[in-house]
């Protein structure tokens, strides 16, 4: 006679159910953001697409918010954690607000509160499937950094996630200087969103920038970049090598 | 009723009877040994007179550079030239190999090379392998029918563009190609859009490094400038390198022979003979 040693059925339940709360993929993402340091404070792009895998299923989703009066923060991966930070985020400055003592919190401390988030999320297994960058002015002190899922967080005169840590970095690696005017720097940030757009196949022509300075944040309308697709050699590509493409 | 088989021309491909064995031995707990990669930074880009190649030279094994200083820029026919990234063992014996076959085509034809015969061949060797020949190339050549630029997939698929860039350091280098390339690039300006692209690789790319190579192919002229930049150089410490201590002393210049030990004795001059 055969029989069978029953399973703990609480156990069993408990597991699945501990299993299925914990990110294990993300599904809904945003790619790239690039920021850049300028004279007057931060400026920051990214397009306003979100994929389903390889459907691009959103193209209104704004990845860029205003944080209090002196941070603005991007954020590419998952888009549903990236709400569920924002949330975080409300409650933070709700909290900093009502002690209306005439301090607020700066990007140094929301990228701090940041990073304990991520980094505490990653420990549990848990995380929240993003990769974000923080930006601010207060007192006139400029700050830009990034946070990844698993917690890494640093500060840089440049950042870039996703692609654009390929793509977007060597360019403001040998193009970003000290001190560039408004103008300049959104041509460098178009420079390295057009490249995103050429060469990353999750991205749309159609983006956002984002302005920090000391007076507050202002981000734009979207719009789209001016690609050129007229090469002579894509005209007729096999001229020279019949059989080919 | 001869016991010996009959003699069967070898197929062609690859031939798979050792898998299983080397199933086998992984499970066992073998580790397979690794691979010379050139993790590589390689473009090309083609200019109003013809077509320039570039490359960095740092030949990875691993997490270590195993050779500073290597060529990844190939010889395939006096006109054309071949930049190889991937397994450096395949890259050299598919090019060497290809560039013989162009030169025995040659010397029946009579002809100069052309750059799609070189592609052609390589494509064919590289699909029937089904990319277990690990070699990606930027093939580029001036012939008589005008500057060519193509890659190859480890696969077996081409591409033929006005630019193009393959191995690890691609995406550092491609991004400079798109924020800057136009068309009808004089020589000066295509020489100094190729450093930039390797040296973005270089300095962004952890398996591209040291030297950049570049190889200039024009109608009926090449030229390669191997190590055109050298942006990391060995640096000493102090200028003159390496001063012995003024401690050492000259005792003595005079050379004594040694007395012979040993006695060399021919046995009959057999000695060598076979």
């Amino acid at each position: 006679m055969t029989f069978t040693i029953p399973i703990e059925n609480g156990n069993e339940v408990k597991n699945a159910e501990a299993d299925s709360q914990r990110t294990l993929y993300p599904y809904v993402t945003g790619t790239s953001v690039v920021a850049i340091k300028y004279k007057d404070g931060i400026l920051m792009a990214s397009d306003m697409g979100g994929s389903y895998g390889s459907t691009l299923r959103y193209k209104n989703i704004e990845r860029m918010k205003a944080i209090g009066k002196h941070s603005l923060l991007g954020a590419s991966g998952e888009i549903s954690d990236l709400q569920e930070i924002l949330r975080y985020l409300d409650e933070l400055i709700l909290n900093d607000n009502m002690w209306d003592d005439g301090n607020s919190l700066g990007p140094k401390e929301v990228h701090n509160y940041l990073t304990r988030v991520m980094y505490n999320r990653r420990n549990k297994f848990n995380p929240l499937w993003n990769t974000l960058v923080l930006g601010g002015v207060k007192n006139g002190e400029k700050y830009l950094g990034m946070v990844s899922m698993i917690g890494v967080s640093f500060e840089d005169n440049h950042v870039a996630t996703g692609f654009g840590n390929h793509l977007a970095r060597p360019i403001l690696r040998d193009e970003w200087r000290e001190d560039l005017s408004f103008e300049d720097g959104v041509k460098l940030l178009e420079k390295c969103m057009r490249v995103l757009l050429y060469r990353d196949r999750s991205a749309i022509n159609k983006l956002q920038i984002a302005k920090m300075t000391e007076e507050g944040v202002t981000v734009s309308e979207p719009y789209s970049l001016k690609t050129f697709w007229e090469f002579s050699a894509f005209t007729n590509p096999t001229v020279g090598a019949e059989g080919s493409w | 009723m001869s016991q010996s088989a009959v003699d069967v021309p070898p197929k062609g491909g690859f031939s798979f009877d050792m898998c299983k064995r080397n199933d086998m031995l992984i499970q066992k707990g073998l580790k397979a040994p690794s691979f010379l990669k050139t993790g590589t930074t390689i473009v090309g880009l083609i200019f109003q007179d013809g077509v320039i190649l570039g490359a960095d030279t740092r030949a990875t094994e691993g997490p270590i550079v195993a050779d500073k200083n290597c060529e990844k820029i190939h010889y395939m026919a006096p006109n054309i030239y071949c930049c190889g990234a991937g397994t450096a063992a395949d890259t050299e014996a598919v090019t060497d190999m290809v560039s013989s076959q162009l030169r025995l085509h040659r010397y029946q034809t009579g002809r100069d090379s052309r750059v799609i015969t070189a592609l052609t061949l390589l494509k064919k060797h590289l699909f029937s392998y089904q990319g277990h020949v690990s070699a990606a190339l930027v093939l580029g050549g001036v012939d008589i029918t005008g500057p060519h630029l193509h890659t190859i997939y480890p696969h077996g698929s081409t591409d033929t563009l006005p630019f193009a860039t393959m191995g690890s350091g691609s995406l550092a280098a491609m991004s400079v190609f798109e924020a800057k390339y136009k068309e009808g690039l004089t020589r000066d300006e295509g020489i100094k859009l190729v450093a930039e692209a390797i040296c973005s690789g270089i300095f962004n790319d952890l398996g591209s490094g040291s030297n950049v190579d570049i190889c200039v192919i024009t109608k009926g002229n090449k030229e390669y400038l191997r190590n055109y930049m050298e942006p990391n150089p060995r640096t000493y410490v102090s200028s003159k390198g390496y001063s012995f201590t003024k401690k050492t002393e000259v005792l003595l210049t005079k050379i004594t022979p040694l007395m012979e030990r040993v006695e060399i004795t021919e046995v009959g001059g057999e000695a060598m003979e076979e």
